[in-house]
């Protein structure tokens, strides 16, 4: 969908971005992760052309960016940055109409699309539709800002660290909302992020990007278990490692049958081993029952079966 | 949005100040009494060479023209620096709009009767280019008003630049815009009184008599019309500013 | 324009060279009449320049004129916006000299009555080298002071050589005024210490006041609104009834120079508009200081008046700066008005001229009110820049 070759930017002399090739899948959340200064947030904006490139070229579903007309292309892209930018003279309504307005839909069908991306970004409709922005918190706000990037139904979503200026439980939060949102509808998404956590949670592919080249390309697990080099490795966390993948799997193929005494306390079968691990260690015991959504009993886990990742 | 409860007419600085500019400009020749009482030495306490309503009206009338004119050129030239030509005019525009407050506005005054001679004519050229500056400072700080974020995401969401101008930056730049149209107005006024020095027939005129022929009582006749004339524009500005604020944006910022 | 040729010239100079051409061709460089009471003929920058006939002169003029339509090309080039700084302040000299040697042969040769004026092209020409010097100078991106001595010397040439111009009307009327004009500049820079002082002691004092008391804040505020509202010759105006009843009640005060006409309602009037900004700025100053750092002065035992000098003044400073820039060039420039009250100083020699028809003597008392208000601006903005040095 979107292909980067040879792509080059400089800045006043310097290079910014040197000799970057990627290829971007439909459907994907491609996380472009990275220290500051790497050039990741210079690679978003290339791509809707708020920054020029200098060299190689950028194909948007096989043509050239260049070749597109400047806001015909920006019209198919929804862009969100962290400081959001809403219009503070006009409604939530009025700002998430924006691109469609642009577009010429129909009253109907912008008033409609208004309402039902409102609800998919868990705001309710009525009080919030006419509300302005200066009326919400930070997090309503960011809200607003990706349903305002989503509202005439773009291609693709180019975020850039939208998360970033919200407080860690108004983030988790709207993690989990995008998260949602890319498996159910399914869109190409390109997210900034130097936030690993963030990074390794919402990604499908990974790209991290140290001083303007791509250090490594790939599944989050990919980059936890065989990272490219020192700096990949580094930027991880080195030491944390071995537990970052494991907040990646769940315990659900590790579950045994019960032998001898029944586990007094109970993890339910979509915790992570990471979480398993963590309540091992907590309570002090190496085995916990396993408990489905209505509480039925699933079987045990064993700390060593986790730890050395044998299999039931 | 519950409003607050409507205030009463009579309690609005502005209905007062304007039916004291009224009362004072038609009743004046009434008021004999009053200010032979207040000056017992002058033989002629009220000014009567003029209609005082007659000065007002050529006042205001100076005023509104040239504040027009002022306020068009000026918007238009400070919004033209948001454009890919205009942009290189920027730092002009800044410097023009610095001077205005630097720059006493009688000196351009005085500059533009050796240029065209006495008359209407110097006061309105006068007014005209002086009262651009505060509406181009107002136009120049608006537009810097708004928040570069706001910009980027008009500009990602393809909104045209023309777009974006008319959208975007004229609605949130139009409470400084305000405060630079009042300021030029208000100041305007004051200026044209003085220009009753080069001929021009506006209220300044019982002032400049009045001083010439030490006449107090004239000097203070003028001086009051002239003053509430002042105040009244400012109190209109300040309740326009008040009734767009409850139509439109809830962003509006306020001036100090 | 298409936005990549507006990116490769210069389009400012372009507009400032339309116009100097304009100003040279179209407005009378001079104006000569055989004595005081003709009104002048009209003479055009090229007569003079062919009467001066000196091959120098052309060549010159054709050199300063190839530089700027080159520099209109390279609106980058660090060294040919210096070359342009330095064409300008020799063009501001030599726009001088030409009008000075015209009048010079005029007055000496032809006819030792003749006045000869400065004409609309003259000054049109003058403020567009002033102008195109600025815009170089802008681009050459210095920091302030530097800035400021650049601007300084671009003058140079032209100071000196204003010797050169004694027998140009204006001087001649200046010659006329001479023993009034420093008595003027005196009294002019008098009034204003004596309204922005005061102003400025009180102003500081009320907005101490007014953070502390939120009741002071809400009436004083628009009574000081009120008064900046309303135009200077109207204060003068409504002040001078009640004056002079006060002189005639207090004679003693009479005695002492306070009347209704002449420097006390000036002063009065200037005062009082000159607290809205020192209240506003001093307020606004006051506000911005973090109560953190307050927080911790009171935790180190600081008493009030400590905290004040200590802590409040220095950091609320800056803004305290703005607000007495505001004053004296505002005060520098109503002071003006205040002639027309007997207020005298350099308004006396404007009005003067005005009532009189001497476009000279006008010029000669407009141009030093502007320039110090410059002055001032200048001063204070400096000072400001000195004090930031510190991140806001």
């Amino acid at each position: 969908m979107i292909r980067f070759e040879h792509t080059r930017k400089l800045y006043d002399g310097a290079a910014a971005i040197r000799e970057l090739n990627l290829d971007i899948q439909q459907g994907e959340l491609l996380v472009l992760l990275g220290p500051s200064g790497s050039g990741k947030s210079t690679v978003l904006k290339m791509v809707n052309r708020m920054v020029s490139h200098d060299g190689g070229h950028i194909f948007f579903n096989g043509q050239d960016i260049n070749s597109f007309n400047v806001q015909d292309l920006r019209r198919r892209m929804g862009y969100a940055i962290q400081s959001v930018g809403l219009f503070p003279h006009r409604t939530v309504a009025q700002n998430i109409a924006t691109v469609p307005k642009l577009l010429g839909w129909d009253a109907h069908r912008v008033q409609a699309r208004v309402y039902e991306l409102l609800k998919l970004l868990a705001l309710d409709p009525e009080p919030y539709a006419s509300r302005y922005p200066h009326q919400l918190s930070g997090g309503q706000q960011q809200r607003v800002g990706v349903a305002r990037a989503m509202a005439a139904d773009p291609d693709v979503l180019l975020m850039d660290e939208p998360f970033g200026a919200l407080d860690p439980v108004t983030r988790a939060a709207l993690q989990l909302t995008l998260k949602t949102i890319h498996r159910a509808t399914g869109k190409t998404i390109l997210f900034v992020t130097h936030d690993i956590d963030e990074a390794l949670l919402l990604a499908t592919r990974i790209v991290l990007l140290n001083q303007g080249r791509i250090a490594q390309v790939g599944t989050p697990l990919e980059l936890l278990q065989q990272p490219a080099n020192d700096f990949v490795a580094d930027f991880l966390g080195r030491a944390d490692l071995g537990l970052k993948q494991l907040s990646l799997r769940t315990i659900a193929p590790h579950i045994q049958a019960i032998e001898g005494t029944e586990p007094i306390h109970a993890i339910a079968h979509t915790a992570t081993l990471r979480e398993a691990i963590s309540q091992m260690a907590a309570l002090h015991v190496s085995t916990l029952c396993v408990t489905d959504a209505a509480g039925t009993l699933l079987g045990q886990v064993r700390a060593a079966d986790l730890l050395e990742n044998q299999h039931a | 949005m519950r409003h607050a409860p409507k205030p009463s007419y009579w309690a609005n600085p502005l209905v007062w100040s304007v039916a004291a500019l009224l009362l004072l400009a038609y009743g004046l020749p009434y008021s004999q009494p009053l200010f032979a009482a207040l000056f017992p030495a002058l033989p002629r306490p009220v000014y009567l060479q003029e209609p005082m309503a007659t000065l007002m009206w050529q006042h205001t009338g100076l005023v509104l023209l040239s504040s027009a004119l002022a306020v068009t050129i000026a918007t238009l030239a400070g919004l033209a620096t948001t454009t890919e030509t205009g942009r290189a005019f920027k730092p002009l525009m800044e410097t023009l709009a610095a001077m205005g407050q630097t720059f006493p506005p009688v000196a351009i005054l005085a500059v533009a009767v050796p240029a065209v001679g006495f008359g209407e004519l110097p006061a309105l050229i006068a007014l005209s280019i002086f009262g651009m500056l505060p509406v181009l400072q107002g136009t120049l700080a608006g537009i810097a008003s708004v928040p570069s974020p706001v910009l980027d995401s008009a500009r990602a969401m393809g909104m045209r630049p023309r777009q974006i101008l008319a959208e975007v930056q004229m609605p949130l730049a139009f409470p400084l815009w305000l405060a630079g149209v009042r300021t030029s107005v208000v100041v305007n006024i004051g200026t044209a009184a003085i220009a009753s020095t080069v001929g021009a027939k506006t209220l300044g005129l019982p002032i400049i008599v009045g001083l010439s022929g030490f006449n107090t009582a004239y000097v203070l006749q003028g001086a009051m019309m002239v003053g509430l004339l002042a105040i009244a524009a400012d109190l209109a500005f300040d309740r326009l500013a008040v009734v767009l604020q409850a139509h439109g944006t809830s962003a509006v910022k306020d001036q100090a | 324009m298409p936005a990549s040729l507006v990116q490769r010239c210069n389009p400012v100079l372009a507009l400032y060279l339309a116009l100097a051409m304009g100003a040279a061709w179209g407005l009378p460089f001079l104006r000569v009449s055989p004595n005081r009471l003709l009104s002048g003929e009209p003479i055009y920058l090229w007569d003079v320049l062919l009467q001066q006939g000196s091959p120098m002169v052309f060549v010159l003029v054709l050199d300063i004129a190839a530089l700027l339509c080159i520099a209109v090309w390279q609106p980058k080039g660090r060294t040919t916006q210096a070359w342009v700084v330095l064409a300008m302040a020799a063009g501001l000299a030599g726009i001088w000299l030409l009008a000075s040697h015209f009048a010079t042969s005029a007055t000496q040769v032809e006819n030792p009555f003749s006045r000869t004026a400065l004409g609309a092209g003259f000054w049109a020409l003058c403020a567009m080298a002033w102008m195109i010097a600025l815009d170089a100078i802008d681009r050459l991106q210095l920091t302030a002071l530097r800035r400021l001595l650049v601007q300084g010397a671009l003058l140079l040439p032209l100071l000196l050589s204003l010797n050169e111009g004694q027998y140009l009307s204006i001087a001649k009327e200046y010659a006329n005024q001479s023993d009034i004009f420093v008595p003027a500049i005196l009294r002019h820079l008098l009034i204003v210490w004596l309204a922005v002082v005061p102003a400025v002691v009180i102003g500081l004092l009320l907005a101490w006041r007014m953070t502390k008391t939120r009741r002071l804040r809400q009436a004083l505020f628009p009574v000081l609104n009120v008064i900046q509202t309303i135009p200077s010759i109207a204060l003068f105006g409504l002040l001078m009834a009640p004056l002079a009843w006060i002189a005639v009640q207090l004679p003693a005060l009479g005695h002492a120079g306070i009347s209704g006409v002449g420097i006390a309602p000036a002063v009065i009037a200037l005062f009082m508009y000159a607290l809205l900004p020192i209240v506003r700025s001093a307020l606004a100053g006051l506000g911005q200081v973090p109560a953190d750092a307050v927080h911790a002065a009171r935790a180190m035992g600081m008493s009030s008046r400590q905290l004040l000098w200590q802590v409040e003044l220095p950091l609320a400073l800056p803004a305290l700066l703005i607000g007495l820039r505001t004053a004296f060039v505002q005060t520098t420039g109503l002071a003006a008005v205040s002639a027309l009250v007997g207020a005298g100083g350099l308004g006396q020699i404007m009005f003067d001229g005005l009532f009189s028809a001497a476009n000279e003597l006008v010029i000669l008392g407009v141009i030093p009110i502007v320039l110090l208000a410059m002055l001032a601006d200048t001063f204070f903005k400096v000072l400001s820049s000195l004090i930031n040095t510190r991140p806001q």
